[in-house]
C-alpha cells in the first residue's frame, strides 16, 4: 500500500506536509526574531514573558484547537473570515502550538550566545538590533534544530487540527486525524501505514539536520 | 589624523557591584605617546578598570572623560583575554568591525585583506574563524581592532591563555601596532611582560591605584609596599 503510491495517501501525506510546513514557517518568522529580541532587549515584563513562553511550549494541542476553533467559529471574533474546517484554520492552530517552542528555544540559545558575545559587539559600537541580527545568523545552526523541532511536533499532533479542520475527507484529512480515525474503524493496516510514512519523515528530518549541524560545527567551528 | 581623544582623565573613578567596591577612587590621567601596563595581582580589577575606560561599564561614582578635542567611540578599540570570533571566515570577522565602524562598502575588503596580510594571517582570510588555533585567535583579534585605525587600543590579558610561542607573536604585533601610532593601554599580572612591553606601569592593588612609575623606576626601586611585596614575590 505503502508502496503502491495510492493517490488518497499521497494526497493524505502532502496536505499534511503542506499544513505543517507553512505552520513552520509562520512560526519561525514570527518565533526566531521574538526569540532574538527577548534574549538581548531589557524590558520590563521581560521575565514573565519567558516563564509564560516556556509554560506555553506545553500547551496541550487540544486546547490550541479549542481556543482557534472559538475564535473561528461563526459566532467568534474571527468567524467572518469562514475559514473554519479548511486547512488555513489548521494553519493557524499549529501556529499557535509551536510558537512558543521556537521563541522559547531560540531564547535560550541566542541568549547563551549573548553571554558569550556581549562585550565584543559592545565593543564594536554594535546596538540591540546589530547584536540580535549577528547572533541570529551566528547560532543559525542551532536554529535550524529548533525549526525541525517545531515541525516535528506540528506534524505529529492530532487535538489541534482534527477541532479546527474536521478531519474531512480530501480538505482537512491529514496523517494524524486519519490514523485516529482509521484506528477507530478497525483499518489497522492503512493506520499503521500513515504511522510508518510519519515516522520515516520525522525520522528523516532528524537526521538531515543532524547532518547538516555535524557538518557546519566542524566547518565553523 | 583627525584630532585626537587623548587624554583620557580619571577623576575619583569609583565602580562597585552588589556593595562590593571593585575600583576605589581611581585618578589619574592617561596620555599619548607612552605604553601604559596596568599592573597588579588576580582580583586587583584591572580588567575592571580597563572596561570602565573603553565604556563597556558605567562608573559608581566619580567620573570618565575624554579630554582631546576629537569625541567618537570608534577611535578606541578593545582586545578581549578571550577572543570572541564570529562564526564566518576570517575576513568577514574583520569586514564586520569596519562595516559597525561605518567604513565604506568598498574599503571593507581592501582594508582587511591589508590587515590579515600584517599580522600573518592572509593565507587563512577565508577559513572559519572559530577552527583557527588559540594564538590565530588573538591575532585576528587585533587585526580587527587595528582595522579600525584606533588611536587608543585596550588589551585585557591578551596573551594569558596562550602558549608562550603565541604570546611572543602576540607581543611582537602590538609592538607594529604601537609603531603605527596607536596608543597601547594594556592589563597583564605578567612582570616578564610588562617589563618588554611596558613605558609606564600603572600598579592596582584591591581596586586602588597605587602607584604610578615609569617602567625602570618601577622595577627597580618601587615607591609603594605593595607593588614591591608584588615584584618580590613574582620575581625568583
Amino acid at each position: 500500500m505503502i508502496l503502491g503510491f495510492d493517490p488518497k495517501l499521497i494526497e493524505i501525506v502532502l496536505l499534511s506536509v503542506r499544513v505543517s510546513l507553512t505552520a513552520v514557517v509562520i512560526a519561525s518568522a514570527l518565533g526566531l526574531p521574538l526569540g532574538a529580541a527577548i534574549a538581548v532587549g531589557r524590558f520590563p515584563g521581560r521575565q514573565a514573558l519567558i516563564v509564560l513562553l516556556n509554560a506555553l511550549m506545553g500547551l496541550p494541542p487540544v486546547v490550541a484547537g479549542l481556543v482557534v476553533y472559538l475564535m473561528l467559529s461563526r459566532a467568534g471574533p474571527l468567524g467572518d473570515f469562514g475559514i473554519l474546517f479548511t486547512p488555513a484554520a489548521m494553519v493557524v492552530a499549529q501556529t499557535i502550538l509551536i510558537l512558543p517552542i521556537v521563541a522559547a528555544l531560540s531564547r535560550q540559545v541566542i541568549e547563551d550566545a549573548w553571554q558569550e558575545y556581549r562585550e565584543q559587539l559592545r565593543s564594536l559600537g554594535a546596538g540591540p538590533l546589530t547584536a540580535a541580527l549577528t547572533l541570529l545568523w551566528d547560532t543559525r545552526f542551532s536554529l535550524v534544530t529548533i525549526v525541525l523541532a517545531g515541525f516535528g511536533r506540528a506534524a505529529a499532533e492530532v487535538g489541534a487540527v482534527i477541532i479546527v479542520g474536521g478531519n474531512i475527507d480530501g480538505v482537512t484529512r491529514v496523517m494524524t486525524t486519519a490514523i485516529a480515525l482509521e484506528t477507530s474503524k478497525g483499518d489497522l493496516p492503512l493506520a499503521l501505514g500513515l504511522g510508518v510514512i510519519l515516522l520515516s519523515l520525522v525520522l528523516a528530518l532528524n537526521a538531515g539536520a543532524y547532518w547538516v549541524k555535524e557538518a557546519a560545527q566542524r566547518r565553523y567551528g | 589624523m583627525s584630532a585626537a581623544m587623548l587624554p583620557l582623565v580619571l577623576d575619583s573613578l569609583t565602580f562597585g557591584i552588589n556593595g562590593k567596591t571593585i575600583i576605589d577612587r581611581v585618578t589619574v590621567e592617561i596620555g599619548a605617546g607612552p605604553r601604559t601596563i596596568i599592573l597588579g595581582p588576580n582580583g586587583a580589577g584591572k580588567s575592571v578598570l580597563m572596561r570602565l575606560c573603553h565604556g563597556l561599564l558605567a562608573p559608581t561614582s566619580g567620573s570618565i572623560a575624554w579630554r582631546g578635542a576629537a569625541n567618537g567611540r570608534n577611535r578606541q578599540a578593545m582586545v578581549f583575554q578571550r577572543p570572541v570570533m564570529l562564526r564566518r571566515s576570517a575576513l568577514a570577522n574583520i569586514v564586520y568591525g569596519l562595516k559597525l565602524a561605518g567604513v565604506a562598502p568598498r574599503e571593507r575588503e581592501l582594508r582587511a585583506r591589508d590587515v590579515l596580510e600584517a599580522v600573518g594571517l592572509a593565507d587563512v582570510a577565508d577559513q572559519s574563524a572559530r577552527v583557527l588555533s588559540g594564538g590565530e585567535q588573538q591575532r585576528l583579534a587585533l587585526a580587527r581592532a587595528w582595522a579600525l585605525g584606533p588611536e587608543v587600543l585596550f588589551l585585557d590579558e591578551p596573551t594569558a591563555n596562550l602558549d608562550p610561542g603565541a604570546a611572543r607573536d602576540v607581543e611582537t604585533l602590538i609592538g607594529q601596532i604601537r609603531a603605527g601610532g596607536t596608543k597601547i593601554v594594556m592589563t597583564t599580572h605578567n612582570l616578564g611582560q610588562a617589563r618588554r612591553l611596558a613605558d609606564e606601569i600603572l600598579f592596582l592593588d584591591r581596586g586602588r591605584l597605587v602607584e604610578r612609575s615609569p617602567v625602570e623606576s618601577f622595577f627597580r626601586q618601587p615607591a609603594s609596599p605593595e607593588a614591591a611585596a608584588f615584584i618580590k614575590e613574582e620575581l625568583p
